[in-house]
């Protein structure tokens, strides 16, 4: 039990919240906009889960945001162009992996940190769909909304989705070797590559896969409205950070589960309906998230200091 | 050379934990002298040389400096009071240039006080030019080579008025000519009247240029001697005469076939050079050397983290290419680092995925991992290994350090390998949990493994080892049999001709 501590005080906070909630605003437990703000939360799940995996091999990708715009804005042409939704999709991922190769590559063979490598492809990515889309919307025809469903079946399909997929990365991460892979090389590179692990390999492979499941959250995004901005996803890379964080993932490698990062996710997600039901200023929305983060990496970091002191 | 000694060491004494690295150690250096400073791998040297820096704060016993008693010294205060240190690896700034290494060492701190670049430079030259070295003070540290570094920590001593100098092993890295140059410069501080504290394993130097030896072993001082007094057998005897304090097991089997041989195999663009030797099943083969004689390097290419890119490699008769730590492993080879808390396990994992980390294709040949095969494997490691742990779930950093070898030890057996290279297994851990692993070592051996074993504790090689090998600059210098004495293993390794037996 000690093992998922971090985990299980995110769940205890949300439950802490959402029983509050209960007694103050129960108006807040209505079936339809809290759906609907699932709904709106899945695709950030989704990214976030990923972010999570990046953060455990101890890289970072802060490009997903840009990623994000450029699958959602050529996901919409083909759209616009008359593909089919059957084949929209797996392009949609194609270019994800894509973008996350090219980041992979830059990272794992050329050795360059993280940090810069994603910095550049977030503002390069964006600067390009701007130059090319000139801030042009993407008209949708309508079969694409909602999967071609009625709205609320849409919803239910895109969120049993998400969390469908978080089930599979958590397993994943807990019975494949190479999910094994990521903690090892997280913690310590050079100790997995002395038992035979490829920390090179192991760290292209997690950002293509960064890569492609932010194609598929691009796609849930895209079927819930008419429309694609071009500045969708602008700021997605923070919210999927600070999902992982406040879910347990430590900073610094090796340590954190996906099923941490949906708790995490939720508990940021509910703040701001949660305010909106309590009558609190929407202002304070930044600063509680703000101050919840803070107080995941302070955990953290108590964590780190007791486990040093031994 | 006056008589009263400029720094004195008397009965220091020093532990870290369990480990008592100085047991007592006298040391007197004058004014004007140059003092060698002797002993084999882990005698206490560093320590010494540490406590003498404040780097580290003796257990008991007394430092005296021109007769006064220092008391609380720490290196802030030593380097004040004129002692100053060499180090093999020049600590300097490499993004700084030469003059400002020198003023960060030289000029009080006062934080807010204008810098005279002029007045920097002047000094600089000046003190590059007290010790003959012709080095731009504008330069980049960073630019220069390690002897080029080195003499910019010897100003930086000298410009500080340092009277006694340490030098710890300095002419480790340096070619002949840049030797006779730092010769020439430790001569010129002796005419200066500083004291020379000078630490290195090469005998033919310290005879040359010491006015005084001292011997450390096993943290002890065993004997100062003038240098006219001694020659280099009075010397390698005072540095191994010792009683094997410690039984080891004897070897139970005889040697099955040849396993492991090696012909001229090296990795010339790591700087290795040819090594041949070869290891039959069930021997377990020692390697010993000094620090830096290239034995961790030549594993380190066994295991295709360097992969040889010259000689031959057979295992069982078979000719095998070693590319990558994978190849190494599907051939049966294990590798159990060095530094075991850096890179022998994965701290923050528990127990049961530390163990089968690297035999996972053995254990999971799908792919996914089978949680209940994982934990019944690590259980039958703890029970046979004896790791010492409530269960296989908790963390690896929990453990001791010779429960953390065993983990390390286990991950490998996992593996079923053919080959075991085994390096330094036995450092930093308890006595008892040292001779657990020797006998591990020799049950392994039983088993039909073929064990190189790697350490620079000389009991333990000549303790543990069915026939010997000693490196030194990266070659095989000699193979010797089980039974060969400290001295003949000692000579070996430092390049003196070994009696009795042919290398």
């Amino acid at each position: 039990m000690n093992r998922w501590i971090r985990e299980w005080s995110v769940v205890g906070v949300l439950a802490l919240l959402l029983a509050y909630l209960a007694w103050r605003a129960p108006a807040f437990f209505q079936l339809q906009p809290l759906l609907s703000l699932l709904a709106r939360e899945a695709p950030s799940l989704v990214v976030a889960c990923g972010v999570a995996m990046v953060i455990i091999v101890r890289q970072i990708d802060i490009s997903v945001g840009s990623q994000f715009s450029v699958c959602s804005v050529i996901a919409g042409l083909l759209a616009a162009a008359g593909w089919p939704l059957a084949a929209v999709v797996p392009v949609a991922v194609l270019i994800g992996g894509s973008l996350g190769l090219v980041n992979g590559l830059l990272v794992a063979w050329l050795g360059l940190p993280s940090i810069v490598v994603t910095l550049a492809t977030l503002v390069a990515l964006r600067q390009c769909l701007n130059l090319v889309r000139q801030g042009e919307f993407v008209n949708l025809p309508e079969r694409i909304q909602w999967l071609g469903l009625s709205q609320s079946q849409g919803q239910w399909l895109l969120v049993g989705g998400a969390v469908g997929l978080v089930a599979v990365l958590a397993w994943g991460l807990r019975h494949l070797a190479a999910g094994r892979w990521l903690y090892a090389v997280g913690s310590d590179a050079e100790a997995a590559r002395l038992a035979g692990i490829r920390p090179r390999a192991v760290t292209l492979g997690t950002f293509v896969l960064m890569g492609a499941l932010t194609g598929i959250a691009a796609m849930m995004n895209v079927v819930q409205s008419p429309q694609v901005q071009p500045l969708t996803g602008s700021g997605l890379e923070l919210k999927a950070i600070a999902a992982a964080v406040v879910g347990g993932v430590a900073i610094s490698g090796g340590r954190g589960t996906v099923w941490g990062v949906l708790a995490g996710l939720l508990l940021l997600a509910c703040i701001s309906p949660a305010m909106v039901h309590l009558h609190i200023d929407a202002y304070w929305e930044k600063a509680i998230q703000g101050l919840i983060i803070l107080a995941a990496v302070m955990v953290e970091g108590l964590r780190r200091r007791r486990n040093h002191a031994r | 050379m006056s008589e009263r000694p400029l720094l004195a060491f008397r009965r220091i004494t020093k532990s870290f934990g369990a480990v008592r690295a100085l047991r007592g150690v006298d040391l007197e250096v004058r004014a004007g002298e140059v003092h060698a400073l002797l002993g084999e791998n882990g005698a206490g040297k560093s320590t010494l040389i540490k406590v003498a820096t404040g780097a580290h704060a003796p257990d008991s016993g007394v430092i005296e400096l021109a007769g006064e008693t220092l008391e609380r010294l720490d290196p802030a205060l030593a380097r004040r009071r004129g002692i100053a240190c060499i180090y093999q690896q020049p600590a300097l700034f490499p993004e700084l240039s030469v003059a400002e290494n020198l003023a960060l060492r030289l000029e009080p701190a006062a934080g807010w006080r204008r810098v005279a670049w002029a007045e920097r430079h002047r000094v600089a030259l000046a003190l590059l030019a007290r010790i003959g070295a012709e080095i731009d003070p504008g330069r980049e540290v960073g630019t220069l080579s390690m002897p080029e570094q080195q003499l910019v920590e010897i100003a930086s001593a000298i410009g500080a008025g340092a009277r006694v100098v340490i030098m710890d092993e300095p002419t480790a890295s340096l070619t002949r000519r840049e030797q006779e140059r730092l010769f020439g410069i430790v001569n010129a501080l002796r005419r200066e009247g500083v004291a020379v504290i000078y630490i290195s394993h090469r005998l033919e130097e310290i005879l040359a240029l010491a006015d005084r030896v001292t011997v450390l072993r096993d943290g002890q001082s065993v004997a100062s001697r003038l240098r006219a007094e001694v020659d280099e057998a009075t010397l390698i005897r005072l540095m191994v005469g010792r009683d094997v304090a410690q039984l080891y097991p004897p070897s139970e089997s005889a040697p099955g076939a040849v396993r492991l041989a090696l012909r001229g195999l090296c990795c010339r663009s790591a700087g290795g050079r040819p090594v041949s030797f070869e290891v039959r099943a069930g021997e377990v083969y020692g390697l010993a050397g000094l620090v830096g004689a290239g034995r961790t390097e030549l594993a380190r290419t066994l295991f295709g983290l360097t992969p040889a890119d010259a000689g031959e490699l057979w295992i069982d008769g078979e000719r095998v290419t070693i590319g990558s730590p994978q190849a190494a492993i599907a051939h049966g080879i294990a590798y159990v680092p060095e530094d075991r808390r850096r890179h022998g396990v994965v701290l923050e994992l528990p127990i049961e995925q530390n163990v089968s980390l690297a035999a996972w294709r053995r254990l999971f040949p799908l792919g996914w991992l089978r949680r209940d095969r994982e934990r019944s494997e690590a259980r039958e490691f703890v029970r046979a290994l004896a790791i010492r742990t409530p269960d296989t779930e908790t963390a690896t950093a929990n453990l001791s350090g010779g429960n953390q070898q065993k983990v390390a030890l286990a991950r490998w057996l996992a593996t079923r390998p053919r080959v075991l290279l085994l390096d330094e297994p036995t450092q930093g851990v308890d006595v008892g949990a040292k001779s657990e692993i020797h006998r591990l070592v020799r049950r392994f051996a039983a088993e039909g493994m073929a064990v190189v074993l790697i350490s620079s504790d000389l009991p333990e090689i000549l303790g543990m080892s069915d026939r010997i090998g000693v490196m030194r600059g990266g070659e095989l210098a000699a193979e010797l049999p089980g039974g060969a004495g400290a001295t003949q293993v000692m000579s070996a390794a430092l390049g003196q001709p070994v009696e009795g037996t042919a290398a």
